[in-house]
């Protein structure tokens, strides 16, 4: 499903020196597997998720998902590949909160396959438990809500690949443990693969397969951060 | 639809700089096209409203004052002309018609006309229409003192059939100049949307012998209106008054007379002109700054629908297409402003002059200036576009870890 090779990522530093952030030399996840990878903050996981999901470009390597090579895709393929085969979490929620709750998930599924599938994103927030809040805004919810939204429109378009960062960074103990649960099933419904990302003790013990970031991003094992 | 949605939430997130900027243009907008209409109808009606004469035989003097004098009933009349003179040219054989007026009272503000019945029963103010006495209403007699008051002047006076009325010496109303005659309403003149409409008609004999007047000028007359049988007697009579002659002035032809008055004020629109174009040009400056200024903030949205799939060229699309509505939404209340600014000076010119400006024609006008505007928007839009394309996804959402 998603298989990562020698991918390099350096930032300059004020100072004008080159960062070596991510270097990671092989990574691969299964399909419909769920894996959680550990890692403290600064340690490059966003910069290797973002790298993953093509919104940003690599330094080297390749970044093969179902198949497809996207540093060989232009960019507009790229974007393209993400909107069908991607769903991505963030810790923000990157929400518009301008739009509702339905346009949120909406907007999310119009770049993808299925187009702006109104009844779907419907359903899908009906499964999250938002069927009624769907001309709500953003700011007119708890912050476990908004994460609910967030999952549905990560999953609207049935993606192969789930990325999640921090997923529960912003959530009490208990609406943590309840968004995880929703993201792990729903993922498993669609038969989708999960990678999430976390420095939370709890959140990673509920994971069967989890790993290490600094055990395959070599740019950490050589200190060079 | 994705693009509808993304618009249509920017502009109501930003409501308020959204109203501001397409008032603005609204106004550069109404403005632009009430100058332009106003220009071009106005100037048609002057030029086509000679109320049915060909050329106006006056005292010698400027032919423009003797043309808004005869034809307009506004300015003063340049100087009377005498009986015999304006009797030498109805004989002329090139005359087909001549219809001689006199003026130098009013009645409240409105001008009174001493005419011949003869203008109400044989005149074609317009091609294939004479003027017509509403019902109940006639045409005064010429040994009578009876009046036959032009639909505006009614109105505006509330004249009707059988009122009585005294009239006011001098083109000006001043109470104190009320001459001693009698004058017996006898009919009110239909709709013509012409400057006879704001004129109350006396017969000639009325006004030339008005109490007051001086019984020397008793057969004087200010003007002589004119139909000519054919287009080179207008040439041959130009000759023989204006050129030969040094006591008369012939005004002829009238449309041309007036349209040297528009040349002669064309500077007027055109620094209006100039003004609405400035206007519109900074309305269109002003929908590039309200939009670039808001890209800060909105650049986090822009980044997540990328982060979603958006292509580049779509988050272009949505900030250019918001840049064009913003434009749109002015034109479209621009026309609110120029129907309610052309309708203003509509109703003023008619009051001033009885010319009919219609509110309901149409111009190119009435469609390039929207489209520029839009346009002009759109090119604004181009730089805050550029600006969103370029928005780096990753760097926006969230710092590096």
């Amino acid at each position: 499903m998603l298989a990562v090779t020698d991918l390099t990522k350096s930032f300059r530093t004020p100072e004008g020196e080159a960062l070596e952030v991510v270097r990671v030399p092989e990574f691969s996840l299964g399909a419909g597997e769920q894996l959680a990878m550990r890692g403290e903050s600064g340690s490059g996981k966003t910069t290797f998720l973002n790298l993953i999901a093509g919104i940003l470009a690599p330094d080297g390597g390749a970044v093969r998902i179902d198949g497809t090579e996207m540093s060989a895709l232009s960019e507009p393929k790229r974007d393209r590949l993400r909107a069908e085969k991607l769903g991505y979490i963030f810790q923000t929620f990157n929400l518009l909160q301008g739009y509702t709750v339905l346009e949120n998930v909406v907007l999310g599924m119009s770049f993808g396959p299925r187009g702006a599938d109104r009844g779907h994103a419907r359903e899908v927030l009906e499964r999250v438990g938002l069927g009624h809040r769907l001309r709500h805004f953003p700011g007119q919810l708890s912050t476990g809500q908004q994460q609910r939204v967030a999952v549905a429109r990560a999953l609207a378009n049935r993606p192969r690949l789930v990325l999640a960062d921090e997923p529960t960074g912003n959530l009490d103990r208990a609406h943590a443990r309840e968004a995880l649960g929703l993201i792990r099933e729903v993922c498993r419904e669609h038969a989708a693969a999960l990678l999430l990302v976390s420095h939370d003790e709890e959140t990673l013990a509920q994971f069967d397969r989890r790993r290490e970031f600094a055990e395959i991003n070599v740019a950490l094992q050589e200190g060079r951060r | 639809m994705t693009l509808a949605l993304i618009v249509y939430r920017s502009l109501r997130q930003h409501a308020l700089s959204t109203l501001v900027t397409a008032a603005g243009l609204a106004l550069a907008g109404g403005l632009l096209m009430c100058v332009w209409m106003v220009k071009t109808q106005s100037q048609a009606a002057f030029t086509q409203s000679t109320t049915g004469f060909d050329a106006v035989l006056g005292a010698r003097g400027s032919k423009l004052q003797l043309v808004l004098n005869a034809i307009f009933h506004l300015e003063a009349s340049a100087g009377n002309i005498a009986a015999a003179d304006a009797e030498a040219v109805r004989r002329h054989p090139m005359i087909k018609t001549a219809i001689p007026i006199a003026v130098g009272d009013n009645l409240r503000g409105f001008r009174l006309v001493g005419t011949v019945p003869e203008l109400f029963t044989t005149v074609e103010y317009a091609p294939g229409r004479k003027f017509v006495v509403a019902a109940g209403g006639r045409v005064f007699a010429a040994d009578q003192r009876e009046a036959l008051a032009g639909s505006f002047a009614a109105q505006r006076l509330r004249l009707k059939v059988g009122d009585k009325f005294r009239p006011f010496h001098g083109l000006a109303f001043d109470p104190k100049a009320e001459h001693a005659d009698d004058f017996t309403v006898v009919g009110i003149l239909a709709p013509t949307n012409t400057p006879a409409d704001r004129v109350v008609w006396i017969p000639l004999r009325g006004l030339q012998t008005m109490s007051g007047h001086d019984p020397k000028m008793a057969t004087d007359l200010s003007a002589v209106l004119l139909q000519l049988r054919t287009p080179a007697g207008g040439f041959m009579l130009d000759t023989m008054y204006n050129k030969q002659g040094n006591r008369l002035t012939l005004a002829y032809p009238i449309g041309a007379i007036v349209a040297e008055l528009f040349g002669k004020i064309a500077w007027f629109d055109r620094v209006l002109a100039l003004v609405a174009y400035l206007v519109a040009l900074v309305a269109a400056a002003s929908v590039l700054a309200s939009i670039y200024n808001s890209m800060a903030a909105r650049r986090r949205d822009l980044a997540i629908l990328r982060a979603l799939g958006a292509r580049r060229r779509t988050i272009f699309g949505a900030v250019f297409a918001e840049a064009a509505c913003i434009g749109a939404l002015g034109a479209a209340a621009g026309f609110a402003v120029y129907f309610g600014l052309f309708a203003g000076v509509a109703n003023l010119i008619r009051a001033q002059t009885g010319v009919v400006l219609d509110l309901g024609a149409g111009h190119p006008v009435l469609w390039i200036c929207p489209a520029a505007l839009i346009a002009l928007c759109a090119l604004g839009g181009i730089v805050p576009a550029w600006k969103a394309y370029r928005t780096p996804v990753a760097e926006t959402l969230a710092p590096l870890s």
